[in-house]
């Protein structure tokens, strides 16, 4: 059988941050498999800007954020195999791959990174009810569509859902010239970042309707029309508050799910939360060797994060192939009040310091972040506001994890003085809501 | 044209009729509406073999479906149709259920279903350990089965056509006419003859009748919804699990698919007779009665819902006949469930009625039967290799969810019935059947088919005719 030291799954952003760490702390044969015809991910169809603000201190689009990396793996040994499916890999680090160029084979590694990246919930996953015509297309399939292929999917566009692609796609398809009608967000508030509500909707007019969601989906041959509803608390849509919008095309942005299938097939711990590898520190999953960063653990919303947590992954697997094993006793992350999940979720006691990333479950505002070890508080963390479209995170140096006693400290929000959620959008005088703004002027962190 | 048989649809019906005629030497063309073959009923459907317990004693139904799931087991053998034989169980979840399982064994004893065993709840549960704890009791027939229903159509039209018979597609009959010589046949692409017409037009098989003056007859369409579950769902339940018939139907049934995933349905609505449109009440429906079958179901794993239309009619049974108006017109119509099932038996009853309406049928000696496709994931490591050094394209994976390569596409694409829709490759290989439902595959589905049928990205439609997906280059235009 082929044997590598370092095989990496994915040759995206995830990807080549982990193979440049290891190659940097000596790992001189390193493998990255990548499934599609060019390395760099999904970042190949984000060609807006706005990536690479923490990474670079400039504004990249993200082919160029994809190609500083690329510029750095051709300075290196590091092979990168594209057109290669990973078809199977197991608990004992063999993989079963695919291509045109090699056939079928296997490769034993010494160590594995999982990063493969997520995918789109779909339209299925949601069970939108009504016909089922042509015209819906997740956003990341619609954006792939425009900016690799170069075609446009249709002419009047509703969006549902406010994650991040489907508001680049708002722009993005408003500056090929199509008319977007709406944006539909079934949550009080949006899942994407500040700056895209700012800059893909509001500069552009186009109105998002928190608190709704798309009730029917009519057309014969193609979509001719949506019928919006608002949803009240339990997000059940309210009779009477219909609105039908003529359109040809319905993109969804319904949120993203680790792409797991190949860490399960191996024995992979998942986390229920996150849908990816339950991680330590170092991001190894429960299998020694094998280790996972980027969406394929949880899903980011700046890719800046994505490569910090890929070269952590890269250098805890070349400690690996060196020998170098964490020790101490495993302490356990509780997520308390608020908190949907944490990453990592297993902590070596005795560790140098770990940053600890995390997404709230609700809009907060004027509170903070705390470790708790019982009734003992480890650290407090202020915030002056939070929201579950945007990554938290938080740094535990030495000092402070060292008082941890027990094994299992829980990260929780306290619970505000005075908590509320955005206000839904009233209709203005021009029957369109206005775009609920964030009055504090937070700027997200990019 | 001029042929000795037409048959309007290309469903299953359509196919199986046109499979039993192409052993003879006889001219027969299949006249269908919609851009492929399958692309009603035949796609939507519970996708289930049923033993022939439910249809009363003396009824075609009976008879029809008890002979034709017998049919399957050989039949799936020689087209390479996925199908496995995995035995239904019809739960009983009270006390008057213990009573229709005991009219169901007795009726599928008279209707010849072989191997029907009243089952207690502990043997239920031994064979199924994720049933409902109202469970009872259940009636076990092993030999139900699963099939994939749109790949035996299609396996059944293309081995009709390599053996001569002629397929039109986008050909939708507008006109029915009966002259000395047989029958005048119109469609928008050109009028047809024919001595003889057979009806397997399915949910419109009452409108086609019409248009030969024969009203003897309504179809009532009936439309059932379903959830589609992810394979990590698809060992939930190792059989199909049926609830009691009741007056509603059947009920709803959790069964896993050929393909690996879980399949929940159908509840049932009057509709029109092309209305595939998912309802909020319905699939919360089914969804409730599913989990009352089987309360673990995770639908959370759900990955497509979608609704098929039951081709009922106003009679009891299948209505498979000359018209007595029409001489020279045979219906196939009202072909409700188990029509699946039935479909082979009901390809040679078509047959015997033609022969009984005057139809010779000399023997066709070069008549060659049988069909092979290859699925790229089933084969060896070697095998693999073996195609992969014949043309790359084969370890080229588009569809990563299904693995399935370019190979399996372009091969598609140069079968005997040619996909031409986004959707029709999808029935033939798998490509965007998986959890991400074609967001990764289906733009470059869309680049393949273009390519390997000369035509422009814009032309290819998502299915059926006017289920556009791209209107247009963007002002940068299409990449080189």
């Amino acid at each position: 059988m082929i044997c590598h030291e370092l095989v990496i799954i994915g040759g995206g952003p995830a990807g080549l941050a982990a193979a440049l760490a290891a190659w940097n702390q000596g790992v001189r044969d390193i493998l990255i498999l990548e499934r599609d015809t060019q390395a760099g991910g999904i970042l190949n169809q984000c060609i807006h800007n706005g990536f690479g603000l923490h990474r670079f201190q400039e504004e990249l689009t993200g082919p160029e954020y994809a190609g500083r990396f690329l510029d750095m793996v051709k300075d290196t040994d590091i092979q990168i195999r594209t057109d290669t499916m990973v078809l199977d890999l197991d608990g004992s680090r063999v993989l079963h791959t695919v291509s045109p160029s090699r056939g079928y084979e296997a490769i034993q590694a010494g160590a594995v990174v999982l990063a493969m990246g997520c995918r789109e919930r779909t339209r299925g996953a949601i069970s939108i009810p009504g016909a089922r015509c042509s015209g819906i297309f997740t956003a990341g399939a619609a954006q792939r569509f425009l900016n690799i292929e170069g075609y446009m999917v249709g002419k009047r566009v509703v969006i549902l859902g406010s994650g991040d692609i489907g508001l680049i796609m708002a722009r993005r398809m408003t500056l090929e010239g199509a008319k977007v009608l709406a944006c539909v967000e079934l949550m009080p508030y949006s899942g994407g970042l500040t700056r895209n509500i700012v800059q893909c909707l509001q500069d552009f007019d186009i109105p998002l309707y928190l608190s709704h969601t798309v009730i029917d989906i009519r057309g014969r041959d193609r979509l001719e029309q949506v019928v919006v509803s608002k949803v009240d608390e339990k997000r059940n849509p309210i009779p009477g508050t219909e609105m039908v919008f003529d359109c040809d095309t319905l993109l969804l942005s319904v949120g993203l799910l680790p792409e797991n299938e190949l860490s399960r097939q191996a024995g992979v711990e998942i986390d229920p939360r996150t849908n990816g590898p339950l991680v330590w520190e170092n991001r190894e999953c429960s299998i020694p060797g094998v280790f996972a960063c980027g969406n394929v653990l949880h899903v980011h919303d700046l890719v800046d994060y994505v490569s910090a947590e890929s070269e952590q992954a890269g250098r805890a697997a070349a400690a690996y192939l060196r020998g170098i094993h964490p020790e101490g006793s495993e302490i356990r992350l509780v997520n308390g009040f608020d908190v949907g999940y944490t990453v990592p979720q297993r902590i070596h006691r005795g560790v140098d310091s770990v940053e600890i990333f995390f997404r709230v479950r609700s809009v907060r505002r004027d509170t903070a972040i705390r470790v708790m070890d019982g009734q003992t508080q480890i650290a407090r963390f202020r915030r002056e506001h939070m929201a579950p479209g945007e990554m938290e995170n938080i740094k535990l140096p030495r000092v402070l994890l060292d008082r941890i006693q027990g094994d299992t400290p829980t990260v929780e929000i306290e619970a505000p003085a005075v908590g509320r959620v955005p206000d839904a959008p009233q209709p203005s005088t021009k029957g369109k809501p206005v775009v609920a703004a964030d009055p504090s002027g937070h700027t997200p962190n990019a | 044209m001029n042929y000795d048989v037409i048959i309007i649809g290309c469903g299953v019906t359509g196919a199986a009729c046109a499979r039993a005629l192409a052993r003879y030497q006889l001219r027969v063309g299949i006249l269908e509406a919609s851009n492929d073959v399958a692309n009603g009923t035949t796609k939507a459907n519970s996708a289930i073999v049923h033993a022939g317990y439910d249809p009363l004693p003396g009824t075609k139904m009976a008879r029809l479906n008890v002979a034709g799931t017998a049919m399957f087991p050989a039949l799936c053998k020689t087209l390479d149709v996925p199908y496995r034989n995995i035995g239904s169980l019809v739960l009983s979840l009270s006390e008057e259920d213990d009573e229709t399982l005991k009219i169901l064994y007795d009726r599928g004893r008279a209707n010849g279903v072989p191997g029907l065993v009243l089952l207690d709840r502990a043997q239920a549960l031994a064979l199924e350990p994720n049933l409902s704890p109202e469970l009872r009791g259940a009636l076990y027939a092993p030999s139900a089965g699963i099939v994939n229903p749109w790949e035996l159509c299609l396996a059944m039209a293309e081995s009709a056509v390599r053996n001569g018979v002629e397929l039109h597609l986008s050909t939708p009959v507008t006109g029915l006419a009966r002259g000395a010589e047989g029958w005048s046949v119109s469609t928008p692409r050109g009028d047809f003859t024919a001595r003889y017409v057979v009806n397997c037009a399915g949910t419109l098989a009452d409108q086609i009748a019409a248009l030969a003056g024969d009203h003897s007859f309504t179809i009532r369409p009936t439309k059932g919804e379903y959830f589609l579950l992810d394979k990590s769902e698809g060992t939930r339940v190792e059989h199909v699990i049926f609830q009691c018939p009741s007056r509603l139907g059947k009920g709803v049934l959790v069964t896993p698919t050929v393909h690996g995933n879980l399949l929940a349905g159908p509840n049932a609505a009057p509709s029109g007779p092309e209305d595939t449109a998912n309802s909020a009440e319905g699939l919360a429906y089914v969804r409730a009665a599913a989990l009352r079958s089987v309360p673990g179901i995770n639908f959370r794993e759900n990955i497509r819902n979608f609704a098929g239309v039951r081709a009922n009619s106003d009679h009891e049974d299948f209505i498979l006949e000359e018209s007595a108006v029409a001489p020279g017109l045979i219906h196939a119509a009202g072909i409700r469930s188990p029509g699946l099932s039935a479909a082979p038996a009901i390809g040679e009853e078509l047959l015997a009625l033609l022969r009984q309406a005057g139809l010779e049928t000399p023997e066709k000696p070069d008549f060659r039967d049988g069909r092979r496709r290859i699925r790229f994931h089933e084969l060896s490591e070697a095998e693999k290799n073996e195609m992969i050094a014949k043309d790359p394209r084969w370890g080229r994976v588009i569809c990563r969810c299904e693995t399935v390569t370019e190979g399996e596409i372009v091969a598609a694409l140069h079968s005997p019935i040619p996909p031409v829709s986004v959707n029709g490759v999808k029935r033939r290989v798998g490509a965007g059947m998986g959890r991400c439902q074609g967001g990764f595959c289906g733009p470059r589905v869309q680049e393949i088919i273009a390519r390997e049928l000369g035509l422009d990205p814009t032309q290819v439609p998502m299915d059926w005719e006017g289920s556009w997906v791209l209107c247009g280059e963007t002002k940068g235009g299409a990449k080189a």
